[in-house]
């Protein structure tokens, strides 16, 4: 198996990337630089916003910007506080008219969609943030903090990050460092591969992934690359995880004999899915499967 | 590849007949050696791509029995299955309605099949327990087939209803179009609804073989002998639908009994492939219209022919959707509606060409 990616090497390539995305701004405004490189600025921090994606919708209200959302998309679902806020469709599918009533001052958004064009021409400022790498969700808090005209605080939550992605990583039982480890997403089969933000929490605990860097971030693999493979621990949603034994030539995969398996709810799976703010949590469910199955 | 001798403007003499059955000989032989040939390029091809040294070497290897027996035969047979029920109840629905164009999906039977799936999906998701393609049991295989038998039944009573009755064939084709992207549309609308029977229904409704196992092959082929037998009883009847409605009355045919007897037949074919693979597009469209070209006869034979050509067809392209990309996966409903596209594509540029 591959070695995880030294921690250095992907620091280096955020920071740089941190230096050039702040632009000068006016006294008292703020400007930015988003991930397809238009430049944002704003005559004073925006009060208004709208997210169409749960991770920014979450590093908006831990970077202390929850009184500020207006606006959240259909599958923001944490914090409970923001269960009120009017829900305005999602990245595919984003409610324009809903979103212009709005009257944000800015939409946060990921990646090119069709509906962010229509709304960049009705005149709202749309901000693009990409969010696949836990390098991304660095950048993506730096921004979101500069902002909300708090530029500290980006790098004071992806400390905490830091931080607790490290506890959990102490507290994974030391016979099940290096694991090889099969994480499902959906019943495709889907895997997030060490290329992926899950893979990049995974490597940080010290786990093994079965599907390499090369094979992308979220592969549709064959069944058979998995029962040839055979991972130590199988993880995923916990109602698919039951059934895999009765999948075709998984029943005689040592992890399913022996249930090592990592199952989670939805809400659980929700948090390890999103590359957001809550990814030291993500980290901590996963060290908590792992110190369970550890005991077993 | 074939002669041109059926083509030859010579009034159909027994000489004609006679190079007829021989090419229908001549195709048996082929589709028997495509037959042997996707079966073994589907068992030599795993999760490192087509490969026959890594297939020697997998065969010897301690982890024989797991990667043939359970996995790799399963899936290959299953894909044969899953094309012969589509070649045959193509077969059957273009015999039934008299028009070349007619197939499962085009009568809505696939789309209605499709969405009581999607149905039964949401309604497990909702109720807490996810259950896919992937993690179906036996007993949720049946369930699921069951409702796929329902669904398809019920989409194409939809499609002759708006229809008023087979009769007029363009008035049917027109309705099941109408009626597939209806129901096409629920399903959409269920997904949107309940984003979390999205998680189940994406791979299923853009077909795959990967999880067949021992008790869908069981399923499937439990199903196609017995569509087989039934359909060749009726091959003679379909026969005389060729002439034309009155004409198969006046020869002493019930036709009611024998248009739903038909019906249900396809029905059935269509709800147990797309409840075991999902929706494989093209395959009952694209078989018996290369069976017709090739090697035209009667409906004794273009029933198992169709059959046979659905299961090569399907072998194929599950081969080339586990190989193209390996480890990773295409789905093979994507492959089929590319191949079957192309052939489409390229049968209408020489038609309309002087």
């Amino acid at each position: 198996m591959k070695r995880p990616l030294s921690r250095r090497a992907w620091l280096a390539g955020p920071l740089l990337l941190a230096a050039s995305m702040a632009v000068p701004a006016a006294a008292g405004g703020v400007a930015l630089r988003d991930d397809r490189g238009t430049e944002h600025r704003f005559a004073a921090p925006p009060r208004r916003i709208v997210t169409l994606l749960p991770s920014l919708t979450e590093a908006i209200w831990v970077l202390g910007g929850g009184s500020r959302l207006v606006g959240v998309d259909r599958y923001s679902n944490w914090p409970a506080e923001l269960a009120g806020l009017p829900r305005v469709g999602s990245m595919d599918d984003a409610h324009v008219e809903a979103i212009v009533a709005l009257a944000p001052d800015v939409v946060l958004a990921s990646a090119s969609a069709r509906s962010l064009d229509r709304l960049e021409a009705l005149g709202l400022r749309v901000v693009r943030l990409k969010s696949e790498t836990h390098a991304d969700v660095r950048r993506s808090l730096q921004r979101l903090a500069l902002l909300l005209g708090t530029p500290a605080e980006g790098e004071r939550v992806w400390a905490r990050l830091e931080r607790e992605m490290d506890d959990a990583a102490l507290r994974v039982p030391a016979a099940l460092r290096g694991a090889r480890i099969y994480f499902e997403i959906g019943g495709g089969p889907y895997a997030a591969g060490a290329q992926s933000f899950i893979g990049e929490t995974m490597a940080r605990l010290g786990l093994a992934n079965i599907v390499s860097r090369e094979l992308g971030p979220f592969p549709k693999l064959n069944p058979e690359y998995v029962v040839r493979a055979q991972p130590d621990i199988l993880m995923g949603v916990r109602a698919e995880l039951q059934g895999m034994g009765a999948r075709p030539g998984w029943g005689l995969l040592a992890a399913v004999r022996n249930d090592r398996r990592c199952g989670f709810e939805t809400l659980q799976y929700d948090v390890l899915l999103r590359p957001g703010p809550r990814l030291g949590e993500a980290a901590a469910l996963l060290a908590d499967c792992l110190v369970r199955l550890g005991k077993a | 590849m074939n002669g041109a001798a059926g083509s030859q403007p010579v009034p159909r003499s027994e000489r004609a007949q006679d190079t007829d059955a021989l090419r229908r000989r001549r195709l048996a032989w082929r589709l028997a050696a495509l037959l042997l040939l996707g079966l073994a390029a589907g068992l030599a091809t795993g999760a490192g791509g087509f490969s026959p040294t890594r297939f020697w070497a997998d065969l010897h290897g301690e982890q024989a029995w797991l990667l043939f027996g359970e996995i790799r035969a399963p899936r290959t047979f299953g894909a044969a299955l899953v094309g012969a029920l589509l070649g045959l109840s193509g077969a059957i629905a273009q015999g039934l309605f008299r028009n070349p164009l007619a197939d499962p999906y085009l009568l809505g039977s696939a789309a209605g099949a499709a969405l009581a799936v999607v149905l039964v999906l949401a309604a497990a998701a909702l109720a807490g327990a996810t259950l896919s393609l992937a993690t179906a049991l036996w007993l949720e295989r049946i369930g699921l087939v069951v409702a796929a038998f329902c669904g398809a039944l019920a989409g194409v009573a939809m499609t002759l209803a708006l229809a008023r009755g087979a009769v007029q064939t363009l008035r049917l084709l027109l309705a099941g179009v109408v009626v597939g992207v209806l129901l096409g549309a629920v399903s959409d609308l269920i997904t949107v609804a309940w984003p979390d029977a999205l998680r189940g229904k994406q791979a299923f409704m853009l077909g795959s073989t990967g999880f067949l196992g021992h008790s869908s092959l069981l399923l499937l082929g439990g199903g196609l002998a017995l569509l087989t037998w039934a359909a060749r009883r009726h091959a003679r009847a379909l026969d005389a639908l060729t002439l034309g409605e009155d004409s198969a009355a006046s020869l002493g045919l019930d036709l009611a009994r024998v248009r739903l007897a038909l019906v249900l037949m396809l029905s059935l074919g269509t709800a147990l492939a797309v409840s075991q693979a999902g929706l494989v597009a093209f395959v009952g469209l694209v078989s018996p219209h290369l069976v017709r070209r090739h090697a035209p006869g009667a409906h004794g034979w273009l029933l198992g022919a169709s059959a046979a050509m659905g299961a090569a067809l399907l072998l194929g392209a599950d081969v080339i959707s586990r190989a193209v990309i390996a480890p990773q996966e295409l789905p093979v409903g994507v492959v089929t509606a590319v191949l079957g596209g192309l052939y489409l594509f390229v049968l209408l540029q020489r038609r309309g060409q002087p």
